[in-house]
C-alpha cells in the first residue's frame, strides 16, 4: 500500500492541504528559501536581498494578500469585480483614521497597529456587504460595471475628503509598521527600522518582509482553508451554476455577500498594509488601474487557485522591475555593441533621444514608447495572450509540466 | 425629476440657464448617446462587453487630428473642393481607418475567444483597452492635439440660449446616425445581425456569416465610438482637442449603457441622453461646497446605481429569464 501515490486511506489525508510528500517538500523548500532571502544566502538568487528587490517582494506579498481576496470572490464564487481598489482604499483610510497621529493636520487617533489593521479589513468588508444587496441583485456583466462604479465614486470621494485623505495629488502619511502595546512613544517591535533580531542584524526593508511573509502565509492557509469547507463548496456550486446551487439548498443571497465580505476584508487588510509600506499615498493611487491590476494577477496566475494568485502577484509585480532592466541592459548593446545582436537591439530600443526605436528611454517625447508605457502594453497583452492560449495562468503551465513528468518516459 | 428640475431652475437662476443647461444636456448626452449605441451593437451582436471602448474613442479622435491636421490626407489631393469639404473628408478617412483597426482588433484577439465565458471576454478587451489606449497616448503625446475642425469657435444665440456651431453639426450628425443605424436594422445586413445577436448557431444554420456580422458590429461600434470622440475634443468640450484624457469619456458613458439596459439600442440613446442631462443639471445646480471637485463626473453612475435598484435589467433590457 506504501508509496503509491494518489493513493490515500483516510479522508483526513484525501482532503489534507498538502496532501503528497511532493508538495510538503516543495513548499518547505520554497519557504525556507523566502525566509534566506534577506541573507543573500543563496548564490543566484542573492541580488532579490538587494533592498530595492526586497521591497519589490513586500509589494508582491502585499498584492498577493489582495489578490487572495479577489480570487474568493471571482475564482470561487464567479462574481466578477473591478472594484477591488475600491475595497483596498477603504482599508488604507479606515487605518489612517484609526491609526495617524493625533495631534496632525488630518483626522487620526492615534490607535496602534493591532487595532487599525483588523479594523481596516473589517470596515472594508462591512462596507462590501453594505453595497453587496445592489451588487447581488445584479449578474454577470452587469456586476462589472456596478463595481466600476464603485471604484468611480470612492475615487471621487477620497479626492475630496481633504481632512482624511490629505486631497487630490497632496495624500497624507500613513501609519507605520510599528507594533505598540498603546500609544507609547517608543515602539514594542518596529518593523521599519534596523535592527537586531535575536542576535542577526537585519535591515529595516528585511524586518518588514518578514513581518509581510508571516501576513502572506496566515492569508494564504485561511484562502486555501476556505476552498475544502461548507463555505466554499457553496462558492464553487454558485461559480458553476446558480440555479442548480439554489435547487440543492445553498442560499445564493447570503453566500454571494459572504463572498464579498471576505473578498472586501482581504483587500482591506492589504490596502492598509500597502499604504503603511509606501507611507505616503495620493487618493488617486485607488485607481480602476489597481483593480485591473489585480484582475491581470487572478488570470495569469490561473483563476481559483491560491498558488496562482501567489505566482500571479510576483509576476506582476515583478514584471515591471524585469522590463526595465532588460531595456537598459538591451540599449547598453545597442549602444556599444556590434554585430547581430546589437543590430536587432537597435530595432527594438533607441540609443540617442532622436534614434528611431520600439522603446524610447530618454526623457521626452520622441517617438517609441517609455518603459513605462512598454510594460502597460505587456500587462494588457498578457493578459490577452493568458486568456486565449492558457485560460489556467502560470498555474495551469505548472500543471502541465507536472503532468508531464509524472509519466516520464511514457506518455501517459 | 423634469417638474423638479423646472422648479429647481425658476427658484435658483431663472429659466434662461435652465435652457442652457438642457441644450448643454442634450450636446453632451448626444455624445454619450453614440458611444452607449456603438457598446450596445457590439454587445447585441457578439455578446463581447467591449471594455476598450475607451480606447477606440481615444483612438478614433486621435486619428481625426492626424489625418485632418498633420497629414491632410486625403484632403490634399482634393483641392477643388472648399476646406470644410476637405476637412470632412478627412474626417471620414480617419473614421474609417478608426473602423478597420476595430475589425482588426475583433479578428486577431477576440474571435479566439468565441464561446468562452462571457466574463473572460470582457476581460479581454479590458486588455486590448490597456494596448490600444498606451500606444495611442504615446502617439499623442503630452500636448493636446487640436482636430482643426472648420466650424471653429463660432457660437450664435436663439432666444434664451447660446449654441456653439459644432453642437448644431453633432446634434445632425447625431440624429442621422441614429436614423441610419435603425434603418440598417432593417436592410439584409441589419437582419443577419439582429438574427445573430439573438442566437449565434441558428444563425448559422440560416446561413449567416456570423464572423462577418462580428466584423461589422466592431466596424460599427468603432465607428460610432470614433464620431464621439471627435465631438467630444471640440469646442464646446474640449477647445484644445483629443489629449492623453480623451478615452476616459467612455468610462462616464459605461451607465448609460447600463441605465438603458445593455441590449437596448433605444435604451442606449435614452441613457446617454439621460446621463448627459443629469450631469449638466449637477454641473449647474449642484454646485455646493461640500461637494467638492468632479461630482457631475459620478452623477452617472449614481444614477445608474439607483436605476439597478430599481430595475436590475435597466430600463429597456430583457430580464434574463431563469430557466429551472
Amino acid at each position: 500500500m506504501r508509496g503509491r501515490p494518489l493513493l490515500y486511506t483516510s479522508y483526513e489525508s484525501d482532503q489534507a492541504l498538502l496532501n503528497t510528500t511532493t508538495k510538503k517538500v516543495m513548499l518547505g523548500l520554497f519557504l525556507l528559501i523566502l525566509v534566506s532571502i534577506p541573507f543573500q544566502l543563496i548564490p543566484g538568487l542573492r541580488f532579490l536581498g538587494q533592498d530595492d528587490w526586497l521591497r519589490l517582494l513586500v509589494t508582491a506579498a502585499i498584492f498577493a494578500i489582495g489578490a487572495l481576496g479577489l480570487n474568493i470572490l471571482t475564482g470561487l464564487a464567479g462574481q466578477v469585480s473591478l472594484g477591488h481598489a475600491f475595497f483596498m482604499g477603504v482599508g488604507a483610510y479606515t487605518a489612517v483614521w484609526l491609526g495617524g497621529p493625533v495631534d496632525g493636520p488630518f483626522i487620526g487617533l492615534g490607535l496602534p497597529i493591532w487595532i487599525w489593521l483588523p479594523a481596516a479589513g473589517i470596515v472594508a468588508a462591512l462596507i462590501g456587504v453594505a453595497v453587496g444587496p445592489t451588487a447581488v441583485r445584479v449578474r454577470g456583466l452587469y456586476l462589472a460595471i456596478v463595481t466600476l462604479g464603485l471604484v468611480f465614486i470612492g475615487d471621487y470621494v477620497f479626492r475630496n475628503w481633504n481632512s482624511l485623505t490629505g486631497g487630490a495629488q497632496v495624500g497624507r502619511d500613513f501609519p507605520p509598521l510599528q507594533f505598540r502595546i498603546w500609544k507609547e512613544e517608543d515602539p514594542l517591535i518596529d518593523f521599519t527600522t534596523p535592527g537586531s533580531w535575536f542576535g542577526v542584524e537585519v535591515s529595516g526593508t528585511a524586518k518588514t518582509f518578514f513581518l509581510l511573509l508571516l501576513f502572506t502565509v496566515v492569508f494564504t492557509i485561511l484562502a486555501k482553508n476556505l476552498q475544502r469547507t461548507r463555505v466554499g463548496r457553496a462558492f464553487m456550486s454558485i461559480r458553476d451554476r446558480d440555479i442548480a446551487a439554489e435547487i440543492m439548498g445553498v442560499n445564493e443571497f447570503a453566500y454571494k455577500l459572504l463572498a464579498f465580505g471576505i473578498s472586501s476584508f482581504y483587500a482591506g487588510i492589504a490596502g492598509a498594509l500597502l499604504a503603511s509600506f509606501v507611507s505616503r499615498v495620493i487618493p488617486e493611487r485607488w485607481d480602476l488601474f489597481l483593480s485591473v491590476q489585480f484582475i491581470a494577477i487572478i488570470l495569469i496566475g490561473g483563476a481559483g487557485t491560491v498558488t496562482g494568485a501567489i505566482l500571479g502577484s510576483l509576476f506582476v509585480v515583478l514584471l515591471p522591475r524585469v522590463v526595465q532592466d532588460f531595456t537598459l541592459w538591451l540599449q547598453s548593446v545597442a549602444i556599444d555593441g556590434e554585430g547581430l545582436l546589437s543590430a536587432i537591439a537597435n530595432v527594438f530600443v533607441a540609443t540617442s533621444p532622436d534614434d528611431f526605436g520600439l522603446v524610447n528611454t530618454f526623457a521626452g517625447v520622441g517617438p517609441g514608447l517609455s518603459v513605462a508605457q512598454l510594460n502597460l502594453v505587456l500587462y494588457g497583452l498578457l493578459i490577452i495572450g493568458f486568456l486565449i492560449f492558457e485560460p489556467l495562468g502560470l498555474y495551469g503551465i505548472w500543471l502541465r509540466i507536472r503532468n508531464y513528468w509524472k509519466g516520464w518516459p511514457f506518455t501517459y | 425629476m423634469i417638474h423638479g428640475l423646472v422648479v429647481l431652475a425658476q427658484e435658483t437662476a431663472g429659466g434662461n440657464d435652465f435652457a442652457q443647461m438642457l441644450v448643454d444636456g442634450i450636446s453632451f448626452g448626444a455624445i454619450y448617446a453614440l458611444l452607449a449605441m456603438g457598446f450596445v451593437i457590439i454587445f447585441k451582436a457578439t455578446s463581447v462587453i467591449n471594455f476598450a471602448h475607451g480606447a477606440l474613442t481615444g483612438l478614433g479622435a486621435f486619428l481625426v487630428a492626424a489625418f485632418c491636421t498633420v497629414l491632410d490626407f486625403p484632403g490634399r489631393y482634393l483641392t477643388f473642393l472648399p476646406e470644410w469639404a476637405q476637412w470632412t473628408v478627412n474626417a471620414l478617412t480617419a473614421l474609417i481607418a478608426a473602423s478597420l483597426i476595430g475589425v482588426l482588433l475583433e479578428r486577431v484577439f477576440l474571435r479566439p475567444m468565441v464561446g468562452e465565458a462571457l466574463f473572460a471576454v470582457a476581460i479581454v478587451t479590458l486588455g486590448i483597452d490597456i494596448v490600444v489606449r498606451t500606444i495611442t497616448n504615446d502617439w499623442i503625446g503630452t500636448q493636446p492635439r487640436p482636430l482643426g475642425a472648420p466650424w471653429g469657435l463660432n457660437v450664435f444665440d436663439l432666444g434664451w440660449v447660446r449654441i456653439a456651431y459644432s453642437e448644431v453639426v453633432q446634434i445632425i450628425v447625431t440624429i442621422a446616425l441614429l436614423t441610419a443605424v435603425a434603418l440598417f436594422f432593417r436592410t439584409r445586413t441589419g437582419v443577419a445581425m439582429r438574427a445573430t445577436a439573438f442566437d449565434q448557431e441558428t444563425a448559422r444554420a440560416q446561413g449567416v456569416n456570423v464572423g462577418r456580422v462580428f466584423s461589422q458590429a466592431w466596424a460599427i461600434g468603432a465607428f460610432l465610438a470614433g464620431v464621439a470622440g471627435l465631438f467630444y475634443s471640440v469646442f464646446p468640450r474640449r477647445a484644445t482637442g483629443v489629449d492623453q484624457a480623451t478615452a476616459f469619456i467612455a468610462f462616464r458613458a459605461f451607465p448609460a449603457v447600463i441605465i438603458g439596459g445593455l441590449d437596448s439600442i433605444p435604451g442606449a440613446v435614452v441613457g446617454g441622453f439621460a446621463v448627459g442631462i443629469a450631469e449638466s443639471a449637477a454641473n449647474s445646480y449642484l454646485t455646493f461646497e461640500f461637494l467638492g471637485n468632479g461630482f457631475p463626473g459620478i452623477v452617472g453612475y449614481l444614477l445608474m446605481m439607483l436605476v439597478l435598484v430599481i430595475r436590475p435589467y435597466g430600463l429597456m433590457g430583457t430580464p434574463e429569464i431563469r430557466r429551472v
